[in-house]
């Protein structure tokens, strides 16, 4: 999408080094491919070959993609004993390898051509180590634009404008709490990124952090600039590792370049950011939790109101966001709030960014317009489940999340919608279940989850997840009785209505909408399943 | 004190012992947050780094440099999975149990791992050398299932194929359960 004004190499090969693709050999690969080209007697000024982040295709890893004169070639699973091919490839596809042919992509499969970058335009494009290469692409410009050209209200007038909601699950309206965090009385603000990616199934912040952090840095400052916050924090799990390698890294070199600091740009603002690792406890996610674990303190939830817009960070104003929402701010400022806006729903504007995974044949980073439906995203760009079997379920949203049975498969996906069936869009995992995958374990599996990961602050969440992991052993070793089910279904409702927060309050919905539309599986593990209906 | 750490060449004086080593390494480590309370989870972080989990002393050290009580470090040390009380096992595998693994089969490596090491998932003490744990996701679902052996990530773990599984755990140095030293 951005111009470059540097002169660019003719040819140039871009290594994927995400995690997916370096867990499947993409650093030997490159670390091959350097050789061939050398061993070929092609320079770097002719045949550049450049560590990227996320090519989308994470289960074809480790990917390459080739940019000509002819266009864009894209490779999946390329060995590194085929480097010397690859680099011969660039010259003249003809001759290429057996090998090397099978494991070309076409760019025409739905899984890319569906797709609309927007957050993710710079994934797969830019070096994310080199703020030189994220500079030429154009990111930091729009920052540099807002504090020179926009005042914080015209900022934010923009944000509403495009109606992007937070992407972290919630759902609230991105614009307005920027205008709750600004309309506060004077004094010290806070902006915090939450990247404590935690759902089990969820990649999409992951990838953001590693492919393209220099964008998350520039939505933060334009953020911190709009609401009036001169110190903020990056909140990242520690199970990311390279995450927070490249994340430390861009903020170090974007100091360095007086893109953060005191005088940005030559103007009055300055703005400090640091980086906070996580130590594993998936409910520092909630955003009460995060602030406390900001603090040093034991990451437990408080009740809300006063909201972290009113009182967060020690007691000040303080603006929290989820990665992909802070990487969503550059481009709408670029092309204005309307242009976003423009697609989606009348609900949910712009573009939503989905880790696709489980029984898929294309597993890997989705963006794709709000509104689009399920089906288009599994069956289409997905592929459905690999050995042509029918898909039984997608899960979505996590523990907090359902599964949307395969009848439902065209809903569009948007916040309301999924809420209706009883999931959420939560922060984009999406799991496809194929007719194997049992759904009392799936239920099992979640609320194991959150037993594991409950603070132990509020009771109904501390004892009820247990009771109800219980219930479910019973189901899954097929020794329930029928007054499980209606123990299991009160417990559920009581649990949801009574916890602290939204861990506990969301706990429950994978029972429930697995005993929505898969009920017959929970029947047929009673020993006595005729008398499960009745109550 | 003397020391017990193996002889550094060229050291006039006694050289320190491990532990002083470590004791200084984690006073670095405080001055360089500042002494600030809030930085109580980066301390432990780099504690843990030094010492491989979190002891008792290194505990009451952070407590004191930090200024606050024993009571709130012991209390966030326990509180974060990520935070180890007990010396680890020379060996550790962590079995991921996210959901993209667990629809492609990660319950039955971690059965298949109980099994092989003669250990039970989760229990820290493992076989005295190796222990196994679950984690909840390492968002590498597009490679399911996954599983790392002592910090290395293996991908797409060949659960259809004993053989090939066997094989996988075997090049990642795993003894089968015959071959465990007691």
């Amino acid at each position: 999408m951005s111009s470059s004004a540097q002169t660019k190499p003719a040819r140039q090969l871009r290594c994927c080094g995400a995690s997916g693709c370096r867990s499947a050999g993409s650093e030997e690969l490159q670390a091959a491919l350097e050789a061939a080209r050398d061993a070929a007697g092609h320079t770097a000024q002719e045949l550049a070959i450049k560590p990227v982040g996320c090519l989308r295709l994470c289960g074809r890893g480790p990917l390459v993609a080739c940019d000509g004169p002819g266009g864009t070639t894209l490779y999946g699973a390329v060995p590194p004993t085929e480097a010397g091919a690859l680099i011969e490839a660039t010259r003249n596809y003809d001759h290429a390898s057996d090998t090397l042919q099978a494991s070309r992509l076409d760019p025409q499969l739905p899984f890319f051509a569906l797709q609309s970058s927007v957050v993710l335009e710079g994934c797969g494009q830019v070096d994310p180590e080199s703020i030189d290469d994220a500079i030429a692409f154009g990111t930091y410009s729009q920052l540099r634009r807002c504090l020179h050209e926009l005042t914080p209200e015209e900022v934010r007038e923009q944000v509403k404008r495009s109606g992007l909601r937070g992407r972290g699950g919630g759902g609230y309206p991105t614009g307005l709490k920027w205008d709750t965090v600004a309309l506060q009385p004077p004094g010290p603000r806070y902006v915090v990124c939450n990247a404590d990616e935690g759902d089990p199934g969820a990649f999409m912040d992951r990838s953001v952090l590693e492919s393209d952090p220099h964008r998350l840095l520039e939505g933060l400052a334009i953020a911190a600039y709009a609401v009036g916050a001169d110190r903020g924090y990056v909140y990242v799990r520690a199970e990311y590792p390279l995450a927070v390698e490249r994340l430390r890294k861009a903020l170090q070199q974007a100091r360095r370049a007086g893109l953060l600091g005191s005088g940005i740009d030559g103007t009055s603002f300055a703005l400090t950011i640091e980086v906070r690792v996580g130590a594993g406890a998936y409910v520092c996610g909630e955003e009460t939790a995060l602030l406390q674990s900001i603090q040093g303190q034991r990451g437990m939830p408080r009740p809300r109101p006063p909201y972290p817009a009113q009182s967060g960070l020690w007691g000040a104003p303080t603006l929290i966001n989820n990665v992909e929402t802070f990487a969503a701010v550059p481009v709408i400022l670029r092309e204005g709030g309307d242009w976003y806006a423009s697609m989606g729903t009348a609900g949910s504007k712009g573009t939503k960014v989905f880790a696709l995974s489980g029984a898929v044949t294309n597993t890997g980073l989705v963006e794709v317009p709000m509104g689009t439906t399920l089906r288009s995203v599994v069956e289409v760009i997905g592929g459905g489940v690999p050995d042509g079997t029918p898909i039984k379920a997608v899960q979505t949203g996590g523990p907090s999340g359902g599964c949307i049975p395969a009848e439902l498969l065209d809903t569009p996906v948007d916040y309301e919608s999924l809420l209706e069936l009883g999931s959420m869009m939560g922060s984009g995992g999406m799991v496809v279940m194929g007719e194997t995958t049992s759904m009392p374990e799936v239920a099992r599996h979640f609320m194991r989850f959150s037993v594991n990961e409950s603070c132990g602050k509020c009771v109904p969440c501390r004892a009820g997840t247990v009771q109800l992991a219980q219930l479910l052993e019973r189901f899954v070793e097929r020794r329930a009785s029928p007054a499980d089910m209606a123990k299991l279904d009160a417990l559920c409702r009581m649990v949801k209505a009574t916890s602290l927060c939204g861990l506990g309050q969301s706990a429950p919905n994978p029972v429930l909408s697995t005993l929505r539309y898969f009920r017959h599986e929970y029947e047929a593990a009673c020993r006595q399943p005729a008398l499960c209906d009745r109550p | 004190m003397t020391a017990t750490s193996p002889a550094r060449p060229a050291a006039s004086k006694p050289s320190p012992s491990a532990e002083e080593i470590a004791n200084r390494k984690i006073a670095q480590v405080i001055r360089r947050h500042g002494a600030q309370p809030d930085a109580l989870i980066e301390v432990l972080h780099q504690v843990q780094e030094i010492h491989g989990y979190l002891p008792k002393q290194a505990l009451d050290q952070v407590a004191r440099q930090l200024r606050m009580p024993l009571s709130r470090v012991y209390g966030v040390a326990s509180f974060y999975h990520l935070f180890t009380l007990e010396p680890p096992t020379p060996h550790r595998c962590a079995v991921c149990l996210g959901t993209a693994c667990f629809v492609k089969g990660g319950a039955d490596v971690a059965a298949r791992l109980e099994q092989r090491l003669g250990v039970k998932l989760d229990d820290a003490a493992g076989n005295g050398t190796w222990a196994v744990q679950h984690v909840s996701c390492l968002g590498a679902c597009g490679q399911a299932p996954v599983l790392v052996v002592d910090g290395v990530l293996l991908t797409k773990l060949p659960i259809d194929q004993p053989e090939a599984l066997d094989a996988v755990f075997e090049s990642a140095g795993m003894p089968s359960a015959g071959a465990v030293p007691a």
